[in-house]
């Protein structure tokens, strides 16, 4: 490079506009391989857009937390997106006529399995202590289960990785899956995407039908809440 | 856009406030969430002034997760020697989950009888 283009380069690797913008090119280049291959679960815009930008920070040698500096405008937008889910929701009100029990009932089915069956296979395949420990509130939306980590004794930034990997995990797998189990109502499909696999899993609902999203989004929410009463006692019980 | 920003933004910061004032076990944009729902069911006018902004972000919800999946990606080593066990128990876990919560949802819908 010559030493302008050096100096450009440094210029705009201090600033977030860079890769703030380079954020958004990779999430358009995921979103429109994503529809072009008619949102197959494979090619989840999240992932391709890590991919993407795991491969480019890599190559340019840059620094996780200089890139969080310009991504972090996206980041926040998280908080913001969680309240407006209550907008589908209001939405989706009256179509929960006679679905109190079944969503009750899946969301206790949902939840004891999402954190008894990763510490049974985890703990079979040899993971033990705190690792095992951070395991336990994976289906749960990140900062809930941050939260519930540090109170079981676990590590955080473990479980927010742990957290980010099965989001996308059940964002590629449930449509395969509820076609194989023949399960066709939108809003079964839905809620289990939020309760197994939070936001990601929420966001992939909402890709393929509003009401899914709407479901889904419901399940993320109790989920978050049924895992902090749930998961000390099932720790105590299985651990 | 800037109305429908604003309500998404005044819910959350209640909710972040009331979260930290009562130690709430549950973060303040689901408190966030939860307010704003009782407001549009107390008040459904309200509806139109939140929910182009609303259904716009939620729309490429997907986006918000990358810098968190890129951060994942990044420090993927730091799963260390426990790495393919740990996926392995994220990927049977979340597959089994999915299906038991579809399955209970759906079978005690018919159990009731559900006609729709």
């Amino acid at each position: 490079m010559t030493p302008e283009v050096i100096d450009i380069w440094s210029y705009l690797a201090r600033e977030p506009l860079l890769w703030l913008t380079v954020t958004l090119l990779a999430y358009l280049a995921g979103d429109g391989i994503s529809r072009a291959t008619g949102r197959a679960p494979l090619a989840n815009p999240v992932l391709i857009a890590m991919l993407l930008l795991a491969g480019l920070l890599q190559a340019t040698g840059t620094p996780y937390a200089d890139y969080f500096e310009g991504a972090q405008f996206v980041h926040f937008m998280l908080g913001p997106a969680t309240v407006a889910l209550a907008v589908p929701l209001h939405a989706a009100l009256p179509r929960l006529r006679g679905l109190v029990i079944p969503m009750l009932g899946a969301l206790v089915a949902g939840s004891v399995t999402a954190i008894a069956s990763a510490l049974l296979i985890a703990r079979a395949l040899g993971v033990e202590g705190a690792t095992l420990l951070s395991l336990a509130p994976k289906s749960t939306t990140a900062p809930v289960a941050i939260g519930i980590a540090e109170s079981l004794g676990g590590l955080p930034t473990l479980t927010a990785a742990l957290v980010i990997l099965t989001g996308i995990i059940g964002a590629v797998t449930v449509t395969p899956l509820m076609n194989a189990l023949r399960v066709r109502d939108w809003r079964a499909r839905g809620f289990a995407a939020g309760v197994a696999a939070h936001g990601i899993g929420t966001a992939r609902a909402f890709q393929v039908d509003a009401t899914a999203g709407a479901f889904s989004g419901l399940g993320m929410g109790l989920n978050a809440m049924l895992t902090a009463l749930l998961a000390p006692w099932l720790v105590a019980v299985l651990i | 856009m800037i109305v429908n920003i604003a309500i998404l933004l005044v819910c959350q910061l209640i909710g972040e406030a009331a979260a930290r004032a009562l130690d709430a076990p549950v973060p303040g944009p689901v408190i966030g969430l939860a307010l704003l729902l009782g407001a549009l069911v107390a008040r459904p006018a309200l509806e139109p002034r939140v929910a182009p902004g609303a259904n716009g972000l939620l729309a490429h919800l997907s986006l918000l997760f990358v810098p968190a999946g890129v951060g994942v990606v990044a420090h993927l080593d730091r799963l260390g020697s426990e790495g393919p066990a740990l996926l392995a128990a994220l990927l049977g876990s979340t597959v089994v989950t999915l299906a038991v919560t579809a399955g209970v949802f759906v079978g005690l819908r018919r159990l009731l009888g559900a006609t729709a």
